[in-house]
């Protein structure tokens, strides 16, 4: 039992720990940090006990670091989200997740009519509700919201 | 010079209230004069991705009254589009050819997206069901016209108000002028609600109504606007509602005397016919407004005016 808790927590010396992420959320989350095309060592759990959320997910990135701008995609799916970094095993910064005022690239437009899904045009939105995750298309003025959102390939 | 030289038209809110105005006032001077010929050494290009007759000939009606020669198509069919050009080398290359352009797309957001690359002013002729503003303000022309003003007037919008594009509009355009609407509507076909919101938002009020005769009396403009039966997924529910939002020329007893009519055309049968001969009628003017308008605002952007 000890050393399967061992696993699931084990620290590393270097990188960053993603933290209270929504269990659904988890695989999102490595998409839109591009951890798919990561090559060093990526630790992913998921569905483990949580006090704040019953269930979640965790990663864990070696030697890598994120932007203010990386981490407020993390926020799109995971609004909980605790971001830590760490140097040489010690914590050094803890930050929350924060959806930004804007959003570029990343999100696909839900409007099927709109010119961002008919040529290669990089999307762009204002966020206009941060509490129920509610997007303005910049090009077509339509709403994507959580229950449509979709993320670039 | 009009603080418009340069500028795109996409949507209805790239203008402040005064540069709505402003365009009106020019408008009223190509109305006096139409035939001025001050765009003579520009070229205007309109490219029409899909069909349209009257804001297509509206457009290029003005500019050839402006003495400006046009290029472009009005069908994308024989161009290198439909050779699978992308809009935006379309674009950067008609925008090298022309001074202006004039385009309608069915993909929304593409005249905005047509702006971002091109190196001349873009006006949006329609971008899908996104936004018409040309349309808009030519009904505020038209409002102005007929009324003397555009501040406290009783706006009705008759018909199909979830999908259409000119009515939301309007909408946007009328909140920054104290009017109060009177919504007319199927239940199926009401304004949606983040556009009652921006209403709301702007401390204005409205009304809903099912049947068209509620309104007559207050109204100082009736928009109306085509309900379509392909909006209905059930044909019963057409056939049920379709009647509620017809105007005839009996109805229009008790009307106030400047009540106008406004449509922003094509018509199939929501005005019947007869109603076209009485004085409150205006929706054949209102479509020659455009030329005007359009006059107005290709002046103003290519600093003639």
């Amino acid at each position: 039992m000890e050393n399967k808790k061992e696993l699931v927590v084990s620290a590393i010396e270097n990188g960053t720990v993603i933290d209270h992420i929504p269990t659904e959320s988890v695989y999102q989350a490595i998409r839109i940090l591009g951890l798919e095309k990561y090559k060093d060592e990526v630790l992913i759990g998921n569905h483990l006990d949580s006090g704040k959320l019953g269930k979640k997910g965790i990663i864990k990135i070696k030697n890598k670091h994120f932007s203010d701008d990386e981490i407020s995609k993390i926020a799109l799916v995971a609004p909980f989200a605790t971001i830590i970094d760490i140097e040489d095993y010690k914590v050094v910064r803890k930050s929350n997740a924060e959806i930004p005022d804007h959003i570029e690239n990343f999100v696909r437009c839900a409007n099927p009519k709109c010119i961002t899904n008919a040529e290669v045009v990089p999307t762009r939105f204002d966020v206009v509700d941060k509490e129920n995750l509610k997007l303005r298309c910049h090009y077509c003025e339509k709403f994507t919201t959580k229950e449509t959102i979709k993320f670039s390939e | 010079m009009s603080t418009l030289k340069g500028r795109n038209l996409i949507s209805i809110t790239d203008f402040t209230k005064e540069e709505y105005i402003q365009v009106l006032d020019i408008a009223e001077g190509f109305e006096q004069n139409p035939k001025q010929k001050i765009l003579s050494d520009k070229v205007v290009a309109t490219l029409f991705f899909e069909p349209s007759t009257r804001t297509r000939l509206s457009f290029e009606s003005a500019a050839n009254q402006l003495g400006a020669r046009i290029i472009g198509f009005s069908d994308p069919g024989g161009t290198s589009v439909q050779k699978g050009e992308s809009l935006h080398d379309t674009i950067v290359m008609v925008s090298s050819y022309s001074d202006l352009i004039v385009m309608r797309n069915p993909k929304e957001g593409s005249s905005r997206y047509a702006s971002e690359v091109s190196s001349v002013p873009v006006i949006n002729a329609g971008d899908g069901a996104n936004q018409h503003p040309t349309q808009c303000m030519l009904d505020l022309y038209s409002i102005r016209k007929t009324q003397g003003t555009l501040d406290n007037l009783n706006i009705a919008l008759v018909g199909d108000l979830k999908y259409g594009r000119t009515v939301h509009s309007l909408v946007q355009a009328m909140c920054n002028f104290n009017a109060t609407f009177h919504l007319v509507s199927p239940v199926e076909l009401k304004l949606p609600s983040s556009v009652k919101m921006s209403i709301k938002d702007a401390g204005l009020k409205y009304y809903q109504y099912t049947d068209l005769k509620d309104i007559i009396p207050t109204a100082d403009i009736i928009y109306m606007t085509r309900v379509q039966r392909e909006r209905f997924p059930d044909p019963m529910e057409y056939e049920r509602v379709k009647d509620s939002c017809i105007l005839t020329a009996d109805m229009l007893k008790g009307c106030k005397p400047n009540m106008r009519i406004l449509h922003p055309l094509p018509r199939v049968n929501e005005i019947t016919t007869d109603v076209d001969k009485t004085p409150y009628a205006y929706y054949f003017q209102q479509a020659q407004n455009g030329v005007y308008v359009r006059q107005a605002l290709m002046a103003a952007i290519l600093g003639a005016k």
